[in-house]
């Protein structure tokens, strides 16, 4: 199977660095309600803070760690794309921030893709890299979400999308722009399989990635606060010469305005995930003993002997929306 | 009363002495004449040299001229029985999309597009072509219609970009630009897209992402306006006073020659000399001219093979001839 190529063990230095960057300062400060929380309390809260639940940001490797059963979890490489085709230079060439963001994330752009289980379920899920130039979308991102929709439809899996992004990466101009076509065609592919797509949207999601793929899921879940829009605060400010009301472009506001199905702490979000991914593959529904379906497909893995499988018909649902895990425990071991 | 842009002015200054001079025709010699043509080949040379060598910057004022041919000249120019159909069937209207079925060259077609207003009224009437979440669903609205009846979509786009407003991000502006971009990835019929004037972002693209995307060889299209890019990229000389559209508009890339180039665009409609608003006329029959060949292209694909075709095509950009 020619995806195994693809996958590179997950980003074990980058663990340990965060680790000893945090070893240097003890305490954060939360920005919300300026409590003083230790460290090591912050990482196993997933930096939420625990006296106001503000959520903070948190790492790409973290939050996929924490998603992913037993935090094990395949990485899938990003396709390769053109450097720099408008040969761009604001006040820096675009290449030397390029470079500088890789060498500070260890990323090759700003969406990191990972194969693993959620609550027992095989999914693939893309994570926006925020400190990645502002999680801005370029052909690298573009490529990535493409890739890792295909990785849902050739797996069978459900697609889950973290956004967080300050919109295009201005620096690739017209070709940023054009992403949001391709990934709106990354997200067709995954639901014309049968496959579910699931969004959630962390802060900050506006400009071109919240009017493309961010707002196309079947399911639209929301961290707390999160600001989500199209236009960023400031231009609409500008443009309508009005403060904005409070709460405006908020995760919650966005539920009022039924453009977010639910609003979830980050500390319950796998657990959501975990029920709306099981209900859409019917995955770990029990099984009626008296309803046991009577042969097994030959590809079938030990993962599927769990499945419901009450009638003929249920069990062509099954299988069509089977989970393939087969080479994943291995490489996640 | 013509407009001339700032870089136009030597060609102002000489269609000036050319009009005083033809007040002076009747009373006067053979040498008035003589001068008279002197100087109108003299201003066709000095058109034709500024017009084949416009920075990005200056076609950025071209594609904004107030005198270019708009969504409503391309109408009344090209179709007949245009009948405007309105609303979003939710909300309300928004005129900054105008759209509606109508005969062009022997077809029915359903044609939408921005419109930007000519004078203050109609300007605010429409918007500035700034369109609102309304305008999108209308969009998507005409062209599960035009799918229905199996006419061709033509879109044309000149926008600077979706309304920013309270309102808009309300009733979920990135929600309808989304979505109206997956309806004309999604489109069982050909969608011919032409930029016309201003390719501002999210907002252009919603209705934009076609069979066969063309553009008017002075128009523009970016991820984001120079200005805007200015002012974020260039925030500190920007902030000392130093205007950096310019070089936002060199850097993008934003001219029809370089998205022919990147692979992003499939055609140049080339304008009359001077740009599209010194001939109207002739601007909107070469862009019929343009959008015939297309429809005659595509019209008899299967819905599917028009949706592979787009697919296919958007999937390459970026993949191929990029060096
Ligand atoms: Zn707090």
């Amino acid at each position: 199977m020619n995806w195994l190529s693809d996958i590179t063990p997950p980003g074990i230095k980058k663990i340990f660095r965060n680790q000893s960057d945090s070893g240097d300062t003890l305490w954060t400060k939360c920005p919300a309600c300026s409590e003083m929380i230790f460290n090591r309390d912050l990482e196993a809260n997933l930096h939420v803070c625990p006296s106001c639940d503000h959520h903070m940001k948190i790492d790409v490797t973290e939050r996929l760690n924490a998603l992913f059963d037993d935090g094990k979890w395949k990485k899938i490489k990003l396709p390769e794309v053109a450097v720099d085709p408008l040969k761009f230079r604001d006040e820096k060439k675009y290449t030397d921030r390029l470079r500088e963001y890789r060498k500070k994330t260890g990323e090759e752009d700003a969406i990191v893709i990972g194969v693993g289980k959620v609550d027992g379920v095989t999914t693939v899920v893309a994570v926006q890299n925020f400190a990645f130039m502002g999680g801005s979308m370029g052909m690298g991102l573009g490529e990535g979400i493409i890739r890792a929709a295909e990785e849902a439809v050739s797996r069978k899996a459900p697609f889950v999308m973290f956004t967080a992004s300050g919109g295009a990466r201005m620096q690739e101009g017209i070709l940023s722009l054009m992403q949001m076509p391709r990934t709106t065609i990354a997200v067709q592919m995954v639901k014309e399989a049968g496959l579910p797509y699931v969004v959630v949207l962390t802060n900050p999601t506006t400009g071109g990635v919240t009017a493309s793929y961010a707002m196309l899921g079947d399911v639209h879940l929301a961290e707390p606060g999160a600001l989500i829009g199209f236009a960023g605060p400031r231009v609409i400010e500008q443009t309508i010469r009005e403060k904005l009301p409070e709460g405006f472009q908020r995760a919650e506001y966005l539920h009022d305005k039924g453009m977010v199905d639910m609003v979830v702490p980050r500390k319950e979000l796998r657990e959501t995930l975990g029920g709306l991914l099981r209900v859409f593959t019917r995955h770990g529904v029990k099984a009626k003993p008296a309803a046991k379906p009577e042969k097994k497909a030959d590809n079938e893995t030990s993962n599927v002997t769990s499945l419901p499988a009450p009638t003929a018909k249920a069990n062509d649902t099954v299988s069509k929306s089977g989970q393939d895990t087969d080479g994943l425990d291995k490489a996640a071991e | 009363m013509r407009t001339y842009l700032d870089f136009e002015k030597p060609i102002a200054e000489l269609e000036s002495r050319i009009e005083d001079l033809r007040g002076m025709e009747k009373s006067a010699d053979v040498n008035v004449n003589d001068e008279i043509s002197r100087l109108e080949v003299k201003a066709q040379k000095l058109l034709s040299d500024t017009y084949s060598n416009l920075t990005r910057w200056q076609k950025t004022s071209v594609a904004r001229h107030a005198q270019r041919p708009h969504f409503c000249d391309y109408i009344e120019g090209l179709t007949e029985d245009f009948t405007p159909l309105a609303g979003d069937r939710s909300f309300g209207e928004d005129e900054a999309i105008v759209g509606g079925p109508a005969r062009f060259r022997g077809r029915s077609v359903m044609f939408i597009g921005h419109e930007k207003g000519r004078d203050t009224e109609s300007r605010l009437k429409h918007n500035f072509g700034s369109a609102r979440p309304e305008g999108y669903r209308k969009a998507i609205r005409l062209m599960e219609m035009a799918e229905r009846f199996h006419m061709p979509v033509v879109s044309l786009v000149d926008t600077a970009g979706a309304y920013p407003g309270l309102g808009a991000e309300e009733r979920g502006q990135a929600e309808a630009i989304a979505t109206c971009t997956e309806k004309c990835l999604g489109l069982g019929s050909p969608l011919i897209s032409v930029i016309v004037g201003e390719g501002g972002s999210g907002g252009a693209v919603a209705i934009a992402a076609g069979n066969r995307v063309m553009m008017l060889e002075h128009s523009i299209y970016s991820v984001i306006s120079p200005e805007g890019c200015a002012s974020i990229l260039w925030r500190d000389a920007q902030a000392r006073g130093d205007n950096k559209a310019p070089d936002a508009a060199e850097a993008m890339k934003i001219a029809a020659s370089d998205l022919l180039e990147l692979g992003v665009i499939d055609q140049i409609i080339s304008e009359p000399l001077g740009g599209a608003h010194r001939d109207v006329k002739a601007t909107i029959e070469r862009l019929g001219d343009a959008v015939e060949h297309a429809i005659h292209d595509l019209e008899d694909l299967s819905p599917e093979e028009l949706r592979k075709q787009r697919r296919e095509k958007f999937l390459n950009i970026g993949r191929v001839g990029l060096a």
